[in-house]
């Protein structure tokens, strides 16, 4: 009898590319009915249009590029670029902005530097740092949390379409009244006026240690996060040392400084503290690959992110700090090299 | 035996695999019939290929000498039962790609005659190690874990430094894979007086047998055949069940916490591995005068209906195997010789079975790789986490599709032992084993190609060298000439013509344009 032949090792590969983007989509689940309970539906909103976009310029571009479209787009991870995208965005960000950010974030970030694999920036976090320079205002709208006043409850599905399409509000409803600061917005303009930080937190968007909901959103983004540890789906090194990283500095500071420095707590469960260090920091294709390098490059983010929350001109440092950490991957990679077995001492 | 136990270690990376092993454990191992043909390829063993010794025609018996080591590093061939020889042909052998090359091929007799001509060695301690390794490489023995590597020679090491520990590697890590499971089970006795052989051989002070802890039959029964022997000097180690602990440098790392150097070998940390099987073949040939005309071999796969273990000649076609165990399934597949992780494909089942068969793994469909769905790396870096040699396998696949086979070497390519768990581990099902192999083959043969572009380099200088002193001899000639010339012209003037001829003559031994006629050329060599 007769068989074909192919080369060892025969067993098939135990997982995939699209599994494993699947997962970090279905670990973003309980962080997203967090976000939607205590900010409304604006998250969805700019999710769907922000993959709506995502996926049309995938397909787009890998036409243009003569690739084979089906394989790509099924392997979910524009999908996930769009969906982290909409994570950093504020609920009542308009339509537009949204699809530019989704845009970027495929076409520049991604695909012109060759596709999945080959692109040495995040590029969530290049269309989001395009947003954020291109268009503060608008990136601006964060709404006040459920449960601090029952007039200002999340804005109604309707009302959000409506503004986020349209981008006006029903009569007798200002954006400016709307919308709120974030917690580390707060912390950081108190600061700035020369307010202590305790006097800052007594203000209503805050909770026990950190932002209202702020803080139930961070733990369920590090609950999905400790799901892809027990999944394999990621490595501890990173999300480790960055939170790490992040709690040395800002207990540093807080020690020396409470009345201008927040406690490590607070840094930790604000803004996008554990989907930074989980989903962002994390994303393989622009991150360091040595365990060594990972600890370095995690930590690296962590301190980063503090330095821009705390003296930088934006009220969180995690797209920053990750796209600068991005830029060092070749190096880190370069100078953290395991010793090969038989080399070196024996 | 003592009753301390050996301290284990770990090895860098690897996989759990599911073993897949009761369904071949379950029968004893069964004695195959010998082959009505045998098909002997001339070389089943690393080095150079046998020579034959017998013609076509020739009568010979079971184990009898069929081919006689070459020089160098090389095994001899014995006939695995009694028969006629029916010529000496090329036919596809079983190795990657089955290449076509030379093979004994006997007709049994089906009396399965003995050959009488190595005796018994009674007291193989009374022997010098030169001597055993003499009866050793006699008997055709080589290392049966699938290295093939000639024994003897390896016994040689000791002769060079001093050992420390003869290592019986009974690991046997690969899915699938029992035919060392089972020899140990029944065979632990053979086993454990093999080793001790080579111990002397080796004049090494202890012996570690390593088994996987997922055996524990094989396990107790080489602590009884230990126990039995009195011999202290052994001891049977339980080693953590993960793919690749039977590969040679991780098994001394998991019971030495050393490793080998890069480059080196064993030996030179105080250690050599020997096989289990290799050990019982050992004990064959000393305790019944028997040379290596058989071996145990497991037939495992979803593409068999009965797997089982045979202990079967050489020469044995794969499909007689496959029908003892009940034929194939519809499922089969595939025909792999070895384990699903580094058995290689084979395309027909009329392959005989030579020295390196330790598994026939029909494998069905649901256990076979995708080869048309690779993707992009993403970088996870999964593959490094499981790489045993401490490699980093995306940096080394992104070198060779760049072809910078330089930083291909530099990332220590040389030091892949081609486990393929890296394979198994990639989101993007990208073959990096695949890749390696084609950058290990790559850059041999450049280097061949650059030493024979040295040689032509070396070969042209040396003309250069002549051409020049060629150059430099008629450029000596011609000063010659000159000087004689200028003599004649202080001459009286009846010289003068003769004087002329020899100037017109000199004139035309001008050296070639463009070759300075000095012997400055040279300087190449």
């Amino acid at each position: 009898m007769r068989f074909a032949t192919a080369a060892p090792p025969h067993y098939p590969a135990r997982t995939s590319i699209a599994l494993t983007m699947r997962r970090v989509l279905y670990a973003l689940v309980p962080a997203a009915i967090a976000h939607v309970w205590y900010f409304g539906s604006g998250l969805l909103i700019n999710m769907l249009v922000a993959a709506v976009v995502a996926v049309a310029c995938e397909a787009a571009v890998l036409r243009l590029r003569r690739r084979p479209i089906l394989p790509y787009l099924t392997d979910w991870s524009a999908v996930l670029a769009a969906v982290l995208l909409a994570f950093a965005l504020p609920p009542l960000t308009p339509w537009w902005a949204t699809a530019i950010g989704a845009m970027f974030a495929i076409v520049f970030a991604k695909h012109l530097f060759g596709g999945i694999g080959f692109n040495p920036f995040n590029p969530a976090m290049a269309g989001y740092a395009v947003l954020l320079i291109a268009f503060p205002a608008e990136l601006n709208h964060w709404l006040p949390p459920r449960g601090i006043d029952s007039g200002l409850d999340p804005v109604g599905v309707g009302d959000t379409l409506w503004y986020v399409f349209t981008g006006r509000l029903p009569a007798g409803l200002d954006i400016d009244a709307v919308t709120t600061a974030t917690p580390l917005d707060a912390v950081k303009t108190g600061i700035g006026q020369a307010r202590t930080v305790a006097e800052v937190r007594a203000g209503a968007v805050f909770g026990d240690f950190a932002g209202r909901g702020w803080v139930w959103i961070n733990s369920w983004f590090a609950l999905g996060g400790i799901w892809l540890l027990y999944k394999s789906v990621i490595r501890w090194h990173i999300p480790v040392s960055m939170l790490a990283g992040l709690a040395a500095m800002a207990g540093f500071f807080w020690i020396l400084d409470p009345g201008n420095h927040a406690a490590p707590g607070f840094h930790l469960f604000s803004g996008a503290a554990m989907i930074g260090a989980f989903f962002i920091a994390t994303d393989p294709v622009t991150a360091a690959t040595t365990v060594r390098g990972r600890l370095i490059y995690g930590a690296s983010i962590g301190v980063l992110t503090y330095l821009i929350r705390a003296w930088g001109g934006y009220p969180d440092g995690v797209a920053f700090a990750v796209l600068i950490m991005n830029l060092c991957v070749p190096v880190i990679d370069h100078f953290t090299r395991p010793r090969v077995y038989g080399h070196g001492r024996h | 035996m003592s009753n301390r136990a050996h301290r284990v270690w770990k090895f860098p990376g690897g996989l759990r695999l599911p073993p897949h092993k009761s369904a071949s454990t379950a029968e004893p191992v069964a004695t195959a019939e010998p082959p009505a043909v045998a098909v002997l390829p001339l070389s089943q063993h690393a080095g150079a290929a046998s020579v034959p010794i017998v013609a076509a025609g020739r009568r010979v018996l079971a184990g009898e000498p069929v081919a006689r080591a070459n020089d160098g590093i090389s095994a001899p061939l014995h006939a695995p039962t009694s028969g006629t020889i029916l010529a000496i042909e090329d036919r596809q052998v079983p190795r990657p790609g089955g290449p076509v090359e030379p093979c004994v091929i006997l007709e049994a007799d089906g009396r399965d005659q003995r050959y009488e001509g190595y005796e018994p060695v009674d007291d193989p301690q009374a022997l010098a190690p030169a001597e055993i390794r003499r009866l050793v490489h006699e008997a055709g023995i080589v290392g049966l874990g699938g290295a093939v590597f000639p024994a003897a020679v390896k016994l040689e090491a000791g002769d060079r430094q001093p050992l420390d520990t003869l290592i019986l590697n009974g690991a046997e890590c690969e899915p699938y894979i029992s035919c060392d499971d089972m020899l140990m089970r029944e065979r632990a006795a053979h086993v454990v007086h093999g080793a001790q052989i080579m111990l002397h051989a080796l004049s090494a002070r202890c012996c570690l047998v390593a088994v996987e802890h997922d055996k524990p039959e094989a396990i107790a029964a080489l602590k009884a055949a230990v126990r039995e022997s009195g011999d202290d000097r052994f001891e049977v180690v339980s080693v953590t069940t993960a793919y690749p602990a039977g590969g040679e440098r991780q098994l001394i790392q998991v019971l030495s916490g050393r490793e080998v150097p890069a480059g080196g070998l064993p030996p030179d940390i105080g250690y050599m591995t020997q096989n289990v099987g290799t050990a019982a073949a050992v004990s064959d040939r000393f305790r019944h005068g028997r040379p290596l005309i058989s071996r145990v071999v497991t037939v495992a796969g979803g593409g068999v209906a009965s797997p089982r273990n045979f202990d079967a000649r050489l020469g044995t076609p794969f499909a007689a195997l496959i029908a003892a165990a009940g034929g194939y399934t519809d499922e089969a597949a595939r025909l792999v010789m070895g384990g699903p992780m580094m058995g290689f494909a084979l395309p027909d089942d009329a392959l005989p079975v030579v020295k390196a068969t330790n598994c026939i793994w029909v494998a069905g469909a649901a256990d076979l790789r995708r080869t048309d769905d690779e993707m992009p790396c993403i970088r996870c870096a999964e593959c490094a986490r499981v790489c045993p040699a401490v490699l980093l396998p995306q940096q080394l696949y992104w070198y060779t599709r760049a072809r910078d086979f330089e930083k291909v070497v530099d990332y220590a390519v040389f030091d892949c032992i081609e486990c393929g768990c890296c394979d198994l581990v990639c989101p993007s099902h990208i073959p990096l084993v695949s890749y390696f192999r084609y950058a290990k083959n790559e850059i041999r043969g450049r280097d061949v190609q650059r030493e024979r572009a040295a040689r032509a380099q070396r070969r042209h200088a040396e003309r250069n060298r002549r051409l020049a002193q060629r150059d430099a001899e008629q450029q000596a000639a011609l000063d010659e000439h000159t000087r004689a010339a200028q003599r004649a012209r202080a001459q009286p003037r009846e010289a003068a013509g003769a004087i002329d001829d020899i100037m017109r003559r000199a004139a035309g031994h001008e050296p070639p344009a463009g070759r300075p006629a000095g012997g400055g050329d040279a300087k190449d060599d």
